[in-house]
């Protein structure tokens, strides 16, 4: 498997007032395409400060990620937008879904913001076909007019695990996709998580619950850090 | 299109965006109310005080008057770009009423009535001659007798709600007698027994309503000749208070008057040896908008003064709109972390509260401004309704010059009240959407989630 995505001496420090906080000391990390890698280790360990920076929406204070071979710290502000946008699909914790939108146009929001007005008008009935295979795929073809607040906790992960897929990204970053879920619910976006990666989709998840992450590819432990 | 898809459901989805259209939509309103009356009130001024003099005057502040004014006159008329010439007399003497014991100071203007009404707005004035006002002069019930037109403040006559005046259908016979000072040419009063005539009698032939209080309320017309007899002014050489010409071509008014100043210095230069030439130094050539400065001026100051209020006016909605955007962006902020994270560039998350703002300032503006054409249309009937229902009137017509309120509305004024709305709205909505555009989309979902 070829790699897609090596982190190298990333570095990363917070300054809170006086107080300086290093989360990140040297981690070194390759990800293989294809491959479903969970990242664990305790709160403050610096996970979601890792996936932040795997995918382009912060920058490491030494270090660099390289992505496909082309290092992503050498990328304009306009190729970082479309990195984010065509490359990497994010799936946060607390689902961030947009609350003015329903259902089907939070999940085409990622194709809408990488099209311009006229190429959308052109784009726009594949895209809404493929954001209802995609809530399909998630188990929601029927909820495609419902507003997020009208949906349980479980199923509006699945909307950001659709909206995250709508571009067809590369790679998939979760932080904590399962965090404020119970465990049924959590197992259940789990599983729609490894039934992507079968599909070939290269999976790269944060999460404090070893029981999740032992059902990935590859367990890694991040203490101090570093990667143990 | 998502940016516009956004701005939309941003606006339909929250309250405060109401409060944000209602405080453009009242802005616009007021403004739009106010300039459009005052305007009309300023443009109304403007126009009779045109109307009182023509295009372009040439005169003397000396009572006195200024001698060759036939010769000058005939040279105007003798010119391409002059429609006509009115000579007149103006000074100022008493009224009272035969056999009255009461008496009161007026101006005194002597015209020819058939060279005053194709130079002026004079004829419109009228009420019994406005089809035949080269006969002003001649009282309806006695044509042979020598009339007057005096201003119609100055007949007792009560007035409609609206402003209109009352009148019989027949001149009332009333004689006036009306007393001038007559001068030498050097500025002497004329002794007794050179055998002047400085009283009169005059029946009452019609009244002229300008529009401007003070001519209203103070000006006597009388036949040009009797007036200059009265004020001395027949003398060797005859001599005159001012000119009014109208231009063929009114548009081209500052070239015209330049040529009739032109005219003048070379007509003064021509008679400096000339008896009383120095006469002719006082006289000023001057077009109607410099000569009835000193009466425009201040209700011109009045409306920038207006316009200064309301562009303060519109600082204030600029405020209250970057308050109302201040709190929507704030709640927004976790949208704009999640825009960034799906590759929406930072001018993107700018122009999303950019189109949310322009449309709140388009339906504000589009809410005032339709609501401001209704009061507008409808203004002197609610005026109206409100006199005869409640006593109540906006303008004291026995105090304000003024018919109707001017309602009509000015397409350049709307457009530009309009566009300033839209373009405060964004101005408005540009600062913290900037400020929220800049931060790190990283803070702000870590914010969040904690």
């Amino acid at each position: 498997m070829t790699d897609i995505l090596k982190a190298s001496n990333l570095h990363k420090l917070y300054k809170m007032g006086q107080a300086r906080l290093t989360v990140l000391k040297g981690l070194d990390l390759t990800v293989a395409r294809g491959e479903f890698i969970a990242v664990v280790g305790a709160s403050g360990s610096g996970k979601s400060t890792l996936l932040h920076i795997l995918g382009g929406l912060d920058k490491p204070d030494a270090g660099y990620v390289e992505f496909d071979g082309e290092r992503i710290d050498r990328f304009g502000a306009g190729r970082l937008n479309r990195f984010r946008n065509k490359k990497v699909g994010f799936v946060f914790q607390f689902y961030h879904l947009l609350d003015e939108l329903n259902v089907l146009d939070n999940v085409m929001l990622p194709a809408m913001a990488g099209t311009g007005s006229l190429g959308w008008l052109a784009k726009r009935r594949s895209a809404r076909r493929r954001a209802a295979n995609l809530l399909e795929q998630v188990g929601l073809a029927e909820r495609t007019r419902h507003k997020p607040y009208q949906l349980s906790g479980g199923e509006r992960q699945r909307v950001a695990i659709a909206r995250a897929l709508m571009n067809d990204p590369e790679l998939l970053l979760a932080d904590e996709p399962t965090g404020n879920l119970d465990s049924k619910t959590g197992n259940g976006i789990l599983e729609v998580l490894e039934t992507l990666n079968r599909g070939g989709q290269t999976l790269v998840m944060v999460t404090h619950d070893e029981r999740m992450g032992a059902r990935t590819n590859r367990l890694i432990r991040l203490v101090d850090g570093r990667i143990v | 299109m998502y940016k516009l898809n956004l701005a939309i459901r941003y606006l339909l989805g929250r309250r405060i965006s109401i409060l944000a259209v209602t405080a453009v939509a009242l802005c616009v309103f007021i403004v739009l109310v106010v300039m459009t009356i005052m305007n009309g009130l300023v443009r109304e001024f403007r126009n009779k005080n045109h109307a009182f003099v023509g295009d372009c005057v040439v005169s003397t502040d000396s009572l006195v008057g200024f001698p060759y004014y036939e010769e000058f006159a005939a040279e105007l008329r003798a010119q391409e770009n002059v429609e006509a010439v009115s000579t007149v007399i103006h000074s100022y003497g008493l009224l009272t009423q035969r056999g009255a014991d009461w008496n009161m100071g007026i101006e005194v203007m002597g015209i020819d009535p058939a060279d005053h009404i194709r130079a002026t707005g004079f004829g419109q004035t009228l009420h019994y001659h406005r089809d035949t006002p080269e006969t002003a002069f001649k009282p309806a019930y006695n044509p042979d007798a020598p009339g007057c037109v005096v201003g119609i403040d100055m007949m007792p006559r009560s007035r409609s709600q609206s402003g209109g005046y009352y009148h019989s259908p027949r001149p009332q016979e009333i004689e006036l007698v009306i007393s001038c000072f007559p001068l030498t040419a050097k500025g002497a009063m004329e002794r007794a027994d050179m055998g002047m005539v400085n009283t009169l009698s005059f029946f009452y032939s019609d009244d002229s309503h300008s529009g401007l209080v003070k001519v209203d309320g103070n000006m006597v017309y009388i036949p040009f000749e009797t007036a200059q007899q009265m004020c001395g002014m027949n003398g060797s050489p005859s001599r005159a208070s001012a000119m009014y010409v109208r231009f063929k071509n009114a548009n081209a008014l500052q070239q015209n008057t330049g040529k009739v100043r032109s005219l003048w210095d070379r007509f003064a230069e021509q008679k400096k040896d000339a008896p009383y030439a120095n006469l002719l130094d006082g006289v000023r050539v001057e077009s109607w908008i410099v000569n009835r400065r000193s009466h425009i001026a201040p209700m011109e100051k009045e409306q920038t003064m207006l316009i200064l209020l309301f562009l303060m006016l519109g600082l204030i909605t600029v405020f209250v709109i970057f308050v109302v955007f201040y709190m929507v962006i704030s709640h927004k902020s976790k949208d704009i972390g999640i825009l960034r994270s799906i590759g929406v560039s930072r001018w993107g998350v700018v122009q999303v509260f950019v189109y949310f703002s322009g449309l709140v300032g388009v339906i504000g503006a589009a809410t005032g401004g339709t609501a401001a054409w209704a009061l507008l249309l409808k203004i002197n009937a609610i005026e109206d309704w409100l006199f005869v229902k409640y006593g109540y009137q906006v303008w004291d017509r026995s105090v304000y010059a003024i018919g109707d309120i001017p309602s009509r509305i000015e397409p350049r004024v709307v457009t530009i009240i309009i566009l300033s709305a839209i373009a405060a709205s964004i101005v408005g909505a540009l600062l913290p959407s900037v400020q929220a555009a800049r931060k790190r989309p990283v803070e702000i979902l870590q914010v969040n989630q904690l």
